[in-house]
């Protein structure tokens, strides 16, 4: 692929600008989060473009954002952020992903390395049974057509309904585990097919079930607030998504939103950009729809974190009281938000599109849960199996300058058919070991493609969304015990 | 003849798919597909499947025949590991699908694909067919 040679202005070390003027027909400009290093990899592919593709959205306001861990997507790059406004703005699928809702969510234990590590095999054993995963894997939840209904419209709140987890668990989760707007009708028969089967499910790909222990913490008081209290403490990470329902339900609106943009005759530069209107009948059913998927993950991740908890009671035989596993936080970062932000002085009701990118709203929030009413919403970045995960709060200046939006992830530097070609599933998990960390994974190739090799160092991700102010480090944790879909 | 190549794309993975004629193209897309999801040597082709895809145009027409597979995997858990496009113009195809059930304990799973994009979706012809996809991986 050709290195992009487009125009980056320097504002800070942190900042570079797209001029509005790289391409005609773009309406912001483009702003990238990186440092000068970070520069170098992400010219070499061309998500820049990307970047600049997407500020022709319509009604698109600000820039058009894009975090440290931006890699090269389809549309939208992964690590996007783009509000448009609802009055005469568009929303566009391609700017939530087909994973709708993919996202992560963190538990604390009052359990500590030593005991664990001596206990990880068996750990794993049992999470790997009881927590299905892999390509096409199949639930232990068996619901009927109108019972999922319920699950896209009341998302994580069904799941606890049905004793699935507890009240305090929906109070730590985005938007209480229910986003607002759910239509059931609004979701095709086929991504309801999709879903009825998979419900409860890991998946496969980069999802996984990590096991971590603290490694460090950068501001202690906030890591209280959170039930973190000291280094060797272990964390339990999910990250999953909307699986095949949630992919079936863009793959239904990309392309009936490809017919919109003709009716609407907009002008993009990418067919995987298709929206509308956020206002037209095509945009509002998108969002519907878009809104049961993210449901559907919600209660995903909700049931995950039950039989998690089953798992953890079994092999530690303590109560559930005893080990603690209380979630401190659930957050999605594949979706699109109706959120209200001052630009340029004016209040405006905005169609935020996270694709690839962390809410990350500051202290006194009014939607973030009031027991992180004095920090900030807890943010969680993972990295990949072999290096570490942080823990960070929302700030003012996100809310500022990134519409409340910082960085998911490491970002993904070598393909994954690469990272094949250059090592074996044995190896990787070798390797692993012998620094201490287990892994078990559902597909062959699975550990290969996931490996240290094909990430950027979360650390220096994370260390420019701290410095540009978009968000506060917390806490370091580091795997012990991985389970990869 | 070749029947694809598999290529890099940075967060996702994409391929070239070749074909004689348009037909062929489209029935090796598919099976490049499929060997993305499993190993497709311990495959038998114990089911025969019809399936049926209408869209606007040839492009859509691609990316939904490749989704109504992937919706079929997931739903029926068929594993695909031969095609023949039987019917196939701007706006319709008609395919035979042949392959089996998913036997956990015999079949062997690779991470697999989310979905076919229209991401850098190319059609060509130029002695024979060339057909690129990238998929939401």
């Amino acid at each position: 692929m050709a290195r992009w040679e487009g125009p980056l202005k320097k504002i800070d070390d942190y900042r570079w600008e797209i001029p509005q003027s790289y391409k005609s027909g773009m309406r912001v400009p483009g702003l990238i989060y990186a440092d000068e290093k970070m520069l170098e990899s992400i010219r070499e592919e061309q998500a820049p473009e990307q970047v600049a593709n997407v500020a022709f959205l319509p009604g698109i306001v600000g820039y058009s954002l894009a975090m440290p861990d931006i890699h090269w997507g389809y549309g939208f790059p992964i690590g996007g952020v783009a509000a448009t406004r609802i009055e005469d703005g568009v929303v566009s699928p391609g700017g939530v992903g087909y994973d709708i809702n993919c996202g992560v969510r963190l538990l604390r234990t009052n359990l500590r390395e030593q005991g664990v590590k001596a206990k990880i095999g068996s750990l794993l054993s049992e999470l790997f049974v009881n927590v299905p995963s892999g390509v096409g894997s199949k639930g232990k939840i068996r619901v009927s057509t109108r019972e999922l209904d319920k699950i896209l419209s009341h998302g994580a709140r069904w799941a606890v309904e049905q004793g699935f987890g507890t009240r305090q668990d929906l109070e730590v989760t985005e938007e209480g585990g229910c986003l607002k707007g759910a239509d059931p009708d609004k979701v095709s028969i086929k991504a309801k097919e999709r879903g009825l089967p998979q419900s409860g499910t890991l998946g496969s790909g980069n999802h996984f079930l990590e096991v971590q222990v603290v490694e460090e913490i950068y501001e202690l008081a906030i890591a209280r607030v959170m039930g973190i209290e000291e280094v060797g403490q272990v964390l339990l990470l999910i990250h999953t998504g909307s699986r095949g329902l949630g992919h079936q339900v863009c793959d239904d609106y990309v392309r009936m939103l490809r017919e919109a943009v003709r009716k609407y005759d907009i002008n993009l530069p990418d067919r995987e950009l298709a929206c509308a209107p956020v206002k037209s009948s095509e945009g509002q059913d998108y969002l519907a729809a878009m809104a049961c998927a993210a449901n559907y993950a919600w209660a995903n991740r909700q049931c995950i974190t039950h039989w998690a908890r089953e798992c953890f009671v079994r092999v530690f035989g303590k109560s559930l009281s005893q080990i603690g596993l209380e979630m401190i936080y659930d957050v999605a970062h594949n979706i699109a938000k109706m959120e209200t932000y001052e630009v340029n002085g004016k209040k405006l009701n905005l169609c935020v599109h996270r694709k690839g990118a962390t809410r990350a709203f500051p202290i006194a929030h009014p939607d973030i849960p009031s027991r992180y009413g004095k920090i900030g919403q807890p943010v969680l970045i993972p990295g990949d199996m072999g290096r570490c995960s942080y823990v960070a709060v929302g700030t003012e200046r996100a809310m500022k300058e990134s519409f409340g939006s910082v960085c998911h992830g490491a970002g993904r530097v070598k393909s994954r058919s690469a990272a094949k070609r250059s090592l074996r599933d044995e190896d990787v998990a070798r390797e692993l070991a012998s620094r201490g960390i287990q892994v078990r994974a559902a597909s062959k190739g699975g550990l290969a493609e996931e490996a240290s090799e094909a990430y950027k160092d979360v650390t220096e991700v994370v260390e420019v969304c701290h410095k540009a102010g978009l968000c506060r480090k917390v806490v370091k944790a580091t795997p012990i015990g991985v389970i990869k879909g | 003849m070749k029947r694809f190549d598999i290529i890099d794309h940075t967060a996702d993975i994409g391929m070239i798919a070749y074909g004689r004629e348009l037909k062929e193209a489209f029935a090796n897309a598919a099976y490049a597909m499929f060997t993305l999801i499993a190993d497709l040597e311990g495959v038998k082709e114990v089911a025969c499947r019809q399936i049926e895809v209408q869209a606007r145009d040839q492009e859509s027409l691609l990316v939904s025949w490749l989704n109504e597979l992937l919706y079929l995997f997931d739903v029926e858990e068929t594993i695909f590991c031969r095609f023949e496009i039987t019917q196939l113009d701007e706006n319709n195809l008609k395919a035979k699908g042949w392959g089996e059930k998913l036997d956990r304990a015999r079949h062997s799973l690779k991470a697999g694909v989310k979905a076919a994009t229209y991401h850098m979706l190319k059609i060509e012809k130029d002695n024979g067919y060339k057909i690129w996809v990238i998929f939401d991986a």
